[in-house]
């Protein structure tokens, strides 16, 4: 789980607003855009972002005004690293039933988690369940840079 | 049908063809509403056959997938039925992975899904 150590970076402390993580995650998508991240690569690192965000600002902090989310970004042009931290109880991922199961298939919950687990090249969870971390390496055919 | 705002209706004969709005359905609020205005079309306009074409939709997040989930549910019980269209490689790889490719029925293009129509 080695961070990238040049490129674009971010950390900061957010409120539990999804408006706030919404336009923290266009900040990361310029800076992607900016080196060279598109196609393939760049839908699936935004659709975790989103996923992990949405589930921190509303599962975790439950949108409380007194909680903040913790995010950080590293980009550069070979690998994408974030980490997105909420100050709620936790959750076991290990619990989440798995949304492609027959029986879960057309519930409304897990989703995420597993779109995260299957696009990302690495993501764990902290022993709590508060922080995600999420490592997206540039695919191969998508490695040739001006 | 006039006061949508995050997607456009078209009839063709007794089907409803949507477009949406958005390029990203990721808003939160926008994604609500795009629920609210779908789930009217079933429940106020009393369309059964329903197509959503997503050509120009370039993302959308899981929390969208639960809202077509829904609407699918919605169109089952009114005895109809709903199909997809036109998604973008990569959302059609985010249908296949979760396998709500299976739940779905999703034609390459709207000609495609019209003719699963009948029309």
């Amino acid at each position: 789980m080695s961070k990238p150590a040049l490129g674009w970076s971010l950390h900061e402390k957010i409120p539990s607003s999804l408006n706030v993580g919404h336009a923290t995650i266009e900040r990361l998508i310029a800076a992607l855009e900016a080196h060279q991240w598109e196609g393939r690569d760049l839908f699936l690192i935004q659709l975790a972002v989103e996923e992990a965000m949405v589930n921190a600002i509303t599962h975790g902090n439950k949108q409380a005004e007194d909680k903040v989310v913790e995010v950080e970004f590293r980009v550069d042009q070979l690998t994408t690293f974030m980490r997105i931290k909420d100050q709620g109880a936790g959750f076991n991922p290990a619990a989440v039933p798995d949304p492609r199961d027959d029986d879960h298939l057309e519930c409304t919950n897990g989703r995420g988690v597993m779109l995260i687990r299957e696009f990302m090249s690495e993501m764990r969870y902290n022993d709590r369940g508060n922080e995600v971390t999420m490592i997206k390496h540039r695919s191969k055919d998508e490695t040739e840079i001006d | 049908m006039s006061d949508r705002k995050r997607m456009v209706v078209t009839k063709v004969g007794d089907l409803a063809v949507v477009r949406f709005t958005d390029r990203k359905i990721v808003d939160s609020a926008n994604i609500e509403e795009m629920g609210e205005e779908m789930f009217s079309l079933v429940d106020k306009d009393n369309f059964k056959d329903v197509l959503l074409n997503f050509e120009g939709v370039e993302f959308m997040s899981s929390a969208a997938l639960n809202k077509l989930i829904l609407m699918d549910k919605r169109v089952k019980g009114a005895q109809g039925k709903l199909r997809l269209c036109t998604l973008r490689a990569e959302i059609m790889e985010v249908f296949t992975i979760t396998r709500l490719n299976r739940v779905f029925d999703i034609k390459k293009t709207e000609a495609e899904a019209l003719k699963a129509f009948g029309l």
